[in-house]
């Protein structure tokens, strides 16, 4: 079978879950509301709470908001490859599977598909910046895509990886309980890593989110606050993190697709 | 060049075996069934034949390819039709199509002329850019049949074409299967525990506990049962087989509570019948009788003693009164 024929087979799979997507409003509205509530609520909660970030130059709001914007991106990304498992229980994955393209596209397609529609919501939660008073620049703006898209790209790899394995959307589940929750929480997106006691400081080193947020923030707020604060923030170089996340990703994808590959 | 050509396939799950040695040809442009109970391996054997799943042991070849060393070839050459829905709900018919065009590589053009053509044969050329969402069971599974049909495939594989489906969509289903078969010379291996439509086959191989247990045009195989079959519901089913037996030399067996009695020219014999049971000590009644030319049905309980159809039906209404005999006590 050709090269051409399989990137039939990926831009296939991609089409497929880009055109299911934009067609569920639900699903859109959903998964920007978890986020936007988080955002409402933790922001204006906690900001009296906590005014001495950056010297008091910084609201909590917008130190929260790329956090929000990276958690719109994790939860689609991997709760798009929760389809694997749908389409498993409800049998279009068998129509895939008996199809004269190799599983590698398929996984690929998944992971190409979950990526793009994980990119689209943090788009939308990018829209809020303005209400926020966080100016955006089209490079800026071009360097976040970049960024939400690595970090699209690598969250659902994991959720491949898991979906591959899983049978039921039961487990599935479960699996995002105990996995995301932690991942979500330990990356930075809700506080200030620096100042954390070690052990918490090894787990957020542990977590890939943790190179998503970083440089999302970094980049999101260049504007909004001074360069002496923004230092403060910064855990890692954007280049490191990008790196990091690179690697992440690789260590996920390939035995996400290898586990794809090899289900019956 | 046979279609299929199956040898000793075998497929253990664990300590179950699910096909167990199973050896069988099909030629070019033969509809031929695989009959039996469920659970019997039907499923289990198609599955090995389209490469999802791997024999244990054994081989197979489909249009001329082996399903074990060149899945790929085989996949090009074979149409599907799974016994579960497999339609995206979430897309238009169209769209299910074209999908489907993409991933067997197919030139636009071939694509768009052929589904319109297909889509226009089992009648749902007006719903093209619906939802499939909308459709009724019937509809969803014509629709599946145009995407098996698709590509072109030699071989079509139908597991349970007609599962759940009403009646008459269930004639329409095989109005177009006849048609199909007419127009495009494909051969086609379906599976069915519905023993009316197992006879529109051209041949059967009737499986039970993943073993064929006959395989034959269906007349020949209802020839092997002699001659007609007569139905008989008495009082007393266990003291009607030992009269029948002592009296007219005859072997009847008892399935679900009915007598049955296989005799050449049977209409000729159920006066006597009547006769038989109702004149001597204790009298039996007679509750009903009838008379049919045998049927698939027949010779599955002729080969294993039992009937095929409503077996888990009849173990949950048996459960049931258990439970409900339970309760009373």
């Amino acid at each position: 079978m050709s090269w051409r024929h399989e990137l039939m087979a990926v831009y296939t799979i991609w089409l497929r879950d880009v055109i299911r997507f934009s067609r569920d409003r639900t699903r859109i509205l959903a998964a920007l509301g978890q986020p936007i509530l988080f955002l409402v609520i933790f922001g204006v909660g906690l900001s009296p709470a906590i005014s001495d970030l950056g010297g008091g130059e910084l609201d909590y709001t917008a130190f929260l908001f790329p956090g929000i914007i990276a958690m719109a991106v994790l939860f689609t990304a991997v709760f798009s490859a929760v389809s694997i498992v749908w389409d498993r229980e409800f049998g279009f994955l068998k129509e895939v599977l008996v199809a004269p393209v190799s599983r590698v596209s398929v996984a690929l397609g998944k992971v190409a598909g979950g990526s793009t529609v994980a990119l689209f919501q943090g788009v939308l939660m990018l829209l809020l910046a303005p209400l926020l008073g966080i100016p955006l620049t089209p490079a800026q703006i071009l360097v976040l895509l970049l960024l939400m898209w690595l970090t699209a790209a690598t969250m659902t790899s994991l959720g491949v990886l898991f979906a591959a394995r899983t049978r039921s959307m039961e487990g599935f589940h479960m699996i995002i309980n105990f996995v995301m929750m932690p991942v979500f929480f330990l990356s930075g997106a809700f506080f200030p890593l620096r100042g954390v006691p070690l052990w918490m400081e090894w787990l957020a080193r542990l977590d890939p989110m943790t190179y998503g947020v970083d440089p999302i923030r970094q980049v999101l707020l260049q504007h909004r606050v001074s360069e002496a604060v923004l230092a403060t923030l910064r855990l890692y170089p954007i280049a490191v993190d990008v790196v990091v996340l690179i690697a992440f990703w690789m260590l996920f994808l390939v035995p996400a697709v290898w586990a794809f590959a090899r289900t019956e | 060049m046979k279609a299929i050509e199956a040898r000793d396939l075998v497929r253990r799950f664990g300590d179950l075996i699910a096909v167990n040695g199973v050896t069988f040809d099909v030629e070019q442009g033969e509809i031929f069934g695989f009959l039996g109970p469920n659970g019997a391996g039907k499923t289990t054997t198609i599955n090995m034949l389209c490469t999802l799943l791997r024999p244990t042991a054994g081989t197979a070849r489909v249009a001329g390819y082996d399903v074990c060393t060149q899945p790929a070839a085989v996949r090009r050459s074979i149409g599907l039709v799974f016994q579960d829905p497999s339609l995206d709900e979430q897309l238009t018919a169209w769209e299910n199509l074209r999908f489907h065009a993409m991933l067997y590589g197919m030139q636009r053009s071939d694509f768009e002329r052929r589904a319109q053509e297909l889509l226009a044969m089992v009648e749902l050329a007006d719903r093209t850019h619906d939802l499939v969402r909308t459709f009724s069971g019937g509809m969803k599974r014509r629709l599946e049949i145009v995407r098996g049909l698709l590509h072109v495939p030699r071989v079509l594989f139908l597991d349970e074409p007609t599962l759940g489906l009403d009646p008459q969509t269930r004639r329409h289903i095989w109005d177009y299967i006849f048609r199909l078969r007419e127009k495009e010379n494909v051969t086609i291996f379906l599976t069915t525990h519905y023993m009316e439509e197992a006879e529109h086959a051209d041949r059967i191989a009737i499986i039970d506990h993943g073993r064929i247990i006959a395989l034959d045009t269906p007349e020949n195989l209802k020839a092997t049962v002699g001659g007609d079959v007569i139905h008989v519901r008495t009082s007393d089913p266990t003291r009607a087989v030992e009269r029948l037996r002592t009296r007219l030399q005859v072997e009847p067996r008892v399935v679900d509570g009915v007598v049955m009695v296989e005799l050449p020219q049977g209409e000729r014999m159920v006066p006597q019948v009547v006769q038989v049971l109702s004149n001597g000590d204790p009298p039996l009644e007679v509750q009903s009788i009838s008379l049919r030319r045998p049927t698939l049905e027949d010779v599955f309980i002729k080969l294993t003693g039992r009937a095929i159809r409503d077996e888990g039906a009849d173990s949950m209404a048996r459960m049931r009164m258990a439970v409900r005999s339970r309760r009373r006590h």
